[in-house]
């Protein structure tokens, strides 16, 4: 176990600096950003080429490259162009995104497996169309016109809510997480629908059955968990997803996160931002995807690493 | 049956946490976060650059300079005409020599003492290459700017000839050339005087900027929000007639608009152009709908022999003529734009050098003369017109594949001018500044001061800041040096104008529409305008 671990954050090192040179060359790839900061006119070139010494874009970009991980790795992430080093911008924008994943997380988990499971058990039945074509729906519809939608519902027309987000709390955070979560959440049900439709016919679920277990404890004990890998799998890769792919619902419900500091960062073609913040994702991904393997061992005990 | 009892619990989770938010949608609003008082909430964006005045060239950053700095003019709101603020008097026998004397009894908002020094210090920290400062060039008239910003190399001074301190109220100003309008332009935020604590311990002004305006900082979290209280302790007669504004930064301007519906902001002052068509049902009388210093023009680009050879200005002409500029602000901006009959803005005024109609015939749309045009002047460089613009940010696709339409109609052909987007402002800006434009191009000018000079000589002047087309006319610039020479206001003005035919007759660029600010309120303010900038005025609305 342990030097699977150990393998695996290894491997994590080339894809690591791979993405972020990617990144890298995909960012400068869009031009000089000095450019777009002087407004409707050119900056005046003694100033651009001070404002491009001083950000260090007056250097081949192998060598920015090099200097920009080697500050990273001291923890130096540079500045942002208004003045902000871009450490600053993540520690107010991640805690907040963070939260809005774990309120999406939590609706996939409780709503998604729980319908899953009972439209699994009720193959057929009234409840699992319902359910299906619900789903189906959902996932259709873009998440801008559910996120428009709902916050023109709950929040103007009925008042329910406050159509946009102030300071990231977490009750503020409910109906963004779930318009985030939505499409998500309709696959995590059509997966545990399927997956425990497919596992009820099996053998141990009838020994189960056979032995006089309680009908809780076989679907909760036996048929849940060896039903969950394919779902653990999808929410631990969605993580990732969902924490770089706000950008709509941040958009809609103005929450300050990650998804609005990129997108800004790209408008502005602030290369400091972006990689910083494409580089901490990648981690988060990386992160994710390992702890997604270890729990399938968790899950189910076949399966051993060595 | 298990199943049943999750599904309900889920439910009920969902309504708790919603009923939660709903009670927490009571408090705490429109109060400005709690802050009480008759303070208002108001839309903002991030500004691009750090707050100093001499580095602060957007909308944005603009605003809250505008609520915490008064230089020695102020604009006047409605009229736009320049007012003595700080000044008691700005001398001048020449227009090259000017003795500025200051008003006794300005301090700034920590009690430091406005002196003469106050200003020479800021403007020679504004101008120093050192600093980067990005509206360095605005320092450029002044003697001894060569010398603290060299177009390469080092600098070979640290302040500015041109400017001495006489005595604490008095300093002189002396410019590179004659400049008459140059009292006027000290209105403009650049020109603001900074405190010491600014030179002392930047990083600590910068987190939080003192300045001398009706109001104060009280917090500022970047990225987020800003609170600026009213300054009890305001020498001028503008001071702020609420408590303070929460300025809120949004991440989308259709989601502020949605916040004022909801009631939870009290002033937006960009209304999103999809929602142009609701506003008057929205909002009744609480719109907002005002002319600025703001000018759309199409740009050529002068370096590309094929729109600089003789007849190219036949085609241009044309193409203006081709477009029907009443339709598409009726349309597309539901008149927040005016068709443009000049190459200035309403918000000058008839003195100020505003003349509407000295476009004459060249911007009526008239689609038979206009054919005839663009073939006499050889045609369409290269057969295609193909106007580039950013596709990032207003509502640029539209208008241009509108203006584009228009030129198809007139000259019969669907494939004679399509639009060209570019990505990312940034990148546009990019593409403009390496002159590797092959085609006309959208060009914005918002004014820095309200002056005819600024139209003009900024964009046509051969080798100015903003003339990115590269266009070059020695009559013009000869006109313009000529008018910024002449000591009395009319005659100046009128010279410009004389430029601002030279312009016209070689349709330099196409003038479309002067774009107007838009703004939207709550029902407890009133009192609420905008200035030529497009900027709420913010110290004059009233609360509740």
């Amino acid at each position: 176990m342990g030097r699977y671990v150990l393998r695996r954050l290894l491997q994590m090192i080339p894809v690591f600096v791979g993405a972020t040179m990617l990144i890298f060359l995909m960012v400068n790839v869009m031009g000089d950003p000095v450019a777009g900061l002087c407004g409707e006119q050119s900056c005046d070139p003694a100033t651009a080429a001070q404002l491009k010494r001083e950000f260090g874009l007056d250097k081949p970009l192998w060598q920015q490259y090099v200097t920009y991980m080697g500050n990273v790795f001291t923890g130096d992430f540079g500045t942002a162009f208004n003045g902000q080093p871009v450490t600053e911008l993540m520690a107010t924008a991640f805690p907040v995104t963070i939260r809005l994943t774990i309120v999406a997380v939590f609706f996939e988990i409780v709503i998604g497996i729980t319908l899953g499971v009972v439209t699994g058990l009720r193959r057929g039945r009234p409840v699992d169309s319902g359910v299906l074509l619900a789903t189906l729906v959902v996932i259709s519809v873009p998440t801008f016109v559910t996120g428009l939608l709902l916050q023109l519902l709950l929040g103007i027309r009925w008042h329910w809510i406050r159509p946009s987000v102030r300071y990231g709390t977490f009750d503020e955070l409910i109906v963004p997480g779930l318009v985030l979560a939505s499409v998500s959440l309709a696959y995590v049900t059509r997966l545990t629908r399927t997956s425990i439709a497919e596992n009820k016919r099996s053998d141990y679920v009838r020994t189960a059955i056979a032995k006089g277990l309680p009908r809780h404890r076989v679907v909760t004990r036996h048929l849940l968990r060896n039903s969950l890998i394919p779902v653990v799998t999808f929410i631990g890769t969605d993580i990732g997803a969902l924490m770089g792919g706000a950008i709509v619902t941040e958009r809609i419900f103005n929450i300050h996160g990650v998804g609005y500091q990129l997108y800004q960062g790209i408008l502005r073609q602030n290369t400091q931002t972006v990689v910083g913040f494409v580089t901490v994702l990648v981690l988060v991904f990386l992160v994710a995807n390992l702890l997604v393997d270890l729990l399938y061992a968790v899950l189910d005990p076949r399966i051993r690493y060595a | 049956m298990r199943g049943f009892a999750h599904v309900r619990w889920a439910a009920g989770a969902v309504a708790t946490a919603l009923a939660i938010t709903s009670c927490g949608g009571g408090w705490g609003w429109g109060g400005g976060g709690g802050n009480g008082g008759a303070v208002l909430s108001s839309s903002w964006g991030d500004p691009q650059n750090p707050l100093e005045p001499a580095n602060t060239n957007e909308v944005q950053g603009g605003k809250v300079l505008d609520m915490i700095f008064r230089g020695l003019k102020k604009y006047d709101p409605r009229t736009g005409r320049a007012q003595d603020w700080l000044a008691r008097s700005i001398v001048t026998r020449d227009s090259r020599h000017f003795t500025v004397r200051i008003k006794d009894g300005w301090t700034f908002s920590d009690g430091e003492r406005i002196t003469a020094r106050s200003f020479v210090d800021a403007w020679n920290y504004g101008a120093s290459l050192r600093n980067n400062q990005k509206n360095a060039y605005f320092f450029g008239y002044i003697d001894g700017y060569d010398q603290v910003h060299p177009d390469s190399g080092t600098q070979r001074a640290d302040t500015l000839s041109g400017l001495k301190v006489l005595d604490d109220r008095t300093f002189t100003v002396t410019l590179n050339q004659k400049f008459s309008g140059f009292p006027d332009t000290l209105g403009y935020v650049a020109f603001a005087p900074l405190p010491r604590v600014f030179f002392t311990d930047h990083a600590a002004w910068v987190r939080k900027p003192v300045g001398n305006g009706p109001y104060a900082i009280a917090s500022y979290t970047k990225g987020a929000q800003m609170y600026l209280r009213k300054w009890d302790g305001y020498p001028g007669p503008d001071s702020a007639r609420n408590d303070g504004v929460t300025l809120l930064v949004y991440t989308d301007s259709n989601t502020a608009y949605t916040d004022l519906l909801a009631g939870n902001l009290d002033l937006v002052d960009d209304i999103p152009a999809a929602q142009l068509k609701n506003v008057g049902g929205d909002l009744g009388g609480r719109y907002i709908n005002s002319p600025a210093g703001i000018i759309q023009t199409i740009a050529f680009p002068y370096y590309d022999k094929a729109w600089n050879r003789p007849g190219a200005e036949k085609v241009r002409t044309g193409l203006s003529m081709a477009i029907n500029r009443r339709q598409i602000t009726d349309t597309i901006f539901r008149k927040t734009r005016t068709p443009a009959t000049d190459w200035t803005s309403p918000v000058l005024g008839a003195d100020g050098g505003f003349k509407p109609g000295l476009c004459g015939a060249a911007c009526d749309y008239d689609p038979a003369r206009a054919k005839k045009l663009i073939e006499d002047g050889g045609g369409i460089p290269g057969g295609r017109l193909r106007i580039t613009y950013n596709a990032d940010s207003g509502s640029h696709k539209e208008w241009i594949d509108a203006v584009c339409n228009s030129i198809n109609n007139a000259l019969g052909n669907d494939k004679a001018c399509v639009g060209n987007p570019v990505g990312t402002f940034a990148d546009f800006r990019n593409r403009i500044g390496q002159h590797k434009m092959t085609g006309p191009f959208r060009a914005g000018w918002q004014m820095d001061y309200p002056l005819i000079q600024n139209f003009l000589q900024p964009l046509y002047y051969t080798g100015a800041s903003s003339n990115d087309g590269k266009w070059s006319n020695g009559d013009f610039d000869r006109l313009v040096d000529r008018a910024n020479a002449e000591t009395r206001p009319a005659t100046s003005v009128a010279v410009f104008q004389q430029a601002e035919k030279v312009v016209r007759d070689n349709m330099a660029a196409i003038p479309l529409w002067y774009q107007n600010g838009s703004a939207g309120y709550s029902d407890r303010l009133s009192d609420v305008a905008l200035n030529p900038f497009s900027v709420p005025v913010y110290n004059e609305i009233k609360v509740g």
